[in-house]
């Protein structure tokens, strides 16, 4: 798979398309393929998020919206124009780094100034410190990047790029330096700036909270290509593949036999269960499948105790693991067939806790269940690197 | 038991317990006094008096060898002549060792490896050696009656430029090109980052290496005793003149070298002082 050059690139299509728009783009590095035959829209306006694990092609996808990489193959067109090759000085684009690329020689407002110079736009220091302002750095002027904190030099970072009116801010994990405090405290900020300046931002994470909290869009990126794209809860409620489905929060998944397909639900045969799955929840090919269910969603009980989900009980489990954890307990249970499942449940106080080694019945809403395909990996994506 | 008294005399001696806490100090000061004392006697001698063909005897105080600082014959031709090869040398070595350490840090092309070990064999191989394969190389090219001038700064070029190369590349090798690529998405084009953002950053770099290549060129006696014919730079002066008793007025060159070091190296460490101190 190392010459993916001649891949029938699609047209860009509808000039008319106001937002970001790739087609078939691919990118080789010799034999690598950091992307491939990758399409995506970003409407004009919206929060969008790459999401994915280190390696897997979303700073390379990225760089080509920069200019900093040539695609391979494909095209990228901005507003209607095709940008494809044009060279990172003359596209409207700006980027804030993962490091901050911050020029050590020159102070703060030289810094966010930097880009305005260049075009030669009038008025340059009201605009610059209108931007400090927004960023709450007006007493940094100054200074040079070298002797503010970190959080301070990713402002300088975003109101360097800001500044320019970019038709697309690119944000390359401009929070993975920060620790969690100042990273939570960071991500409101660049959301309240994106609502108040409303430009386009594309911003790349490994971190899924982040990416849901952000954005608006959230594409799911794994070796080179989309696996999902969609608004946050949409991805984390139904899940197409293993991938999402592990790397977005965690998912127990249960093999089955698929006895029959009838109207809008999916019947499936768990280990002598029979559980039902909405149509529009399934995603598998063939007569077996991977049950999925979110930990939170799973209802953990006393034996033959009617639990909020008629129907659908699943008896002999037993609590081989309680972890404690304040808001919610977490537990692991052996069912029956080996497999042990997790579930978390929230301390209401209306439950009683259950302690290793009782047993216990598990239920779940049908609604909540997925199912994908048999072929993927089960626990792809479930380990997560930060 | 005497050693046990004289361990228990020496523990109360004040004396003794103080030069062992100092210890570290006093060595590092006779240290420096090793190292400072022939600058400290090129000084005095640029104020001496020689009563005799003794010029090696302080006799006197004068400031005659600083008011008729060209007195000694020959000696200010010489220094100008050191001067002017110096400063030729260094602008040509420093702009094409920089040129050089660009190509070799930013650009894959075949032998980039080879080069860069062949930049590195000048300043391995003994002057002695260098200097003389290029004397037969000009002599055989037929330059044999010009040796001079040109002659003397074409070798002077040529071994500063080894130093340049290696100097510049260090620094440009130590910064990442994330910083033009920055400089590019935020509408500067190549001239315009070279200028604003790569040149600034490379150029305390570049400062370094043509003040070495200066005191280099400046300082080199032996290629250049080979290459210069009828031609006398100031070492070669010193040289020559050091067979009758060098005239008291190559100590005041000395000093005044000495003096523009000092300033720059001060100058230098404020500077350096100064940003520190911006940075806490």
């Amino acid at each position: 798979m190392s010459q993916v050059a001649e891949t029938a690139s699609p047209p860009a299509g509808d000039t008319t398309y106001d937002g970001l728009r790739l087609r078939g783009v691919t990118k080789s590095f010799g034999a690598f393929t950091a992307v491939r035959d990758l399409d995506l829209d970003v409407p004009r306006g919206s929060f969008f998020a790459l999401l994915g694990p280190s390696g897997c092609g979303k700073t390379t996808t990225l760089r080509m919206v920069a200019g900093l990489e040539t695609p391979t193959s494909g095209s990228i067109t901005l507003a209607g124009d095709d940008i494809t090759y044009a060279k990172p000085y003359r596209r409207p684009v700006n980027t804030v780094f993962q490091n901050y690329a911050l020029f050590p020689h020159l102070d703060i407002h030289e810094n966010i100034a930097f880009g305005l110079k260049r075009r030669k736009v009038a008025d340059v220091d009201t605009r610059v410190r209108e931007m400090l302002d927004l960023v709450e750095l007006e007493t940094q002027a100054r200074k040079r990047p070298a002797q503010l904190s970190g959080g301070q030099q990713q402002r300088v970072a975003l109101a360097r790029a800001l500044i320019n009116e970019p038709e697309v801010l690119l944000l390359d994990e401009p929070l993975g330096a920060l620790d969690l405090k100042l990273r939570r405290a960071m991500q409101i900020e660049l959301k309240r700036i994106q609502t108040e300046v409303g430009l386009t931002f594309v911003h790349v994470t490994h971190d899924q909270e982040e990416a849901m909290t952000m954005a608006d869009t959230v594409a799911v990126m794994n070796r080179g290509v989309i696996e999902q794209m969609g608004a946050p809860e949409e991805l984390y409620e139904n899940p197409h593949t293993t991938f999402v489905a592990n790397f977005l929060g965690q998912s127990n998944l249960v093999e089955g036999a698929i006895k029959g397909r009838g109207g809008d639900v999916v019947t499936v045969d768990m280990h002598g269960i029979d559980v039902s799955i909405p149509a529009a929840r399934s995603h598998a090919a063939g007569d077996r499948g991977w049950i999925g269910i979110r930990p939170e969603k799973v209802l953990i009980g006393d034996p033959g105790e009617d639990l909020d989900a008629p129907g659908n009980s699943i008896p002999g489990g037993v609590v081989t693991d309680v972890s404690f954890v304040g808001v919610s307990t977490q537990y692991l249970v052996r069912m029956p067939w080996g497999q042990e499942l997790q579930v978390f449940q929230q301390n209401t106080g209306h439950r009683r806790l259950y302690r290793t080694g009782e047993a216990v019945e598990l239920s779940w809403r049908p609604e909540y269940a997925f199912l994908l395909d048999i072929s993927q990996d089960a626990s792809a994506g479930a380990e997560q690197e930060d | 038991m005497g050693a046990l008294r004289a361990e228990a005399r020496n523990r109360s001696d004040p004396g003794m317990r103080w030069v062992r806490e100092h210890l570290v100090l006093i060595l590092g000061i006779l240290v420096l006094i090793y190292t400072f004392i022939p600058i400290f006697v090129v000084v005095l001698m640029s104020f001496n008096d020689p009563a005799s063909r003794n010029v090696y005897r302080f006799d006197g105080f004068t400031l005659d060898n600083w008011t008729n600082f060209c007195g000694a014959e020959g000696m200010c031709d010489a220094l100008w002549k050191s001067i002017q090869i110096g400063i030729l040398a260094t602008l040509a070595s420093t702009i094409l060792g920089t040129l050089a350490a660009f190509a070799l840090v930013r650009w894959e092309f075949t032998f980039r490896s080879t080069t860069n070990l062949l930049i590195f064999l000048p300043m391995a191989a003994p002057e002695i050696v260098l200097g003389s394969s290029l004397l037969a190389l000009f002599v055989s090219a037929g330059f044999a009656g010009q040796l001079g001038f040109w002659t003397i700064l074409i070798a002077h070029i040529m071994f500063c430029l080894s130093f340049v190369v290696v100097t510049v590349r260090s620094r440009l090798a130590g910064m990442s090109d994330t910083l033009e690529q920055a400089a590019a998405d935020l509408y500067a084009n190549p001239r315009q980052t070279f200028w604003r953002v790569t040149f600034p950053l490379v150029f305390p770099g570049i400062l370094g290496a043509a003040l070495l290549s200066f005191s280099l060129s400046f300082d080199d006696f032996i290629i250049t005793n080979l290459n210069a014919g009828t031609t006398t730079t100031f070492p070669m002066y010193v040289w020559g003149a050091a067979q009758r008793g060098v005239p008291m007025q190559v100590n005041v060159v000395g000093t005044l070298m000495f003096a523009v070091s000092v300033l720059i190296v001060v100058g230098a460490e404020l500077n350096h002082r100064r940003r520190v101190r911006a940075l806490a």
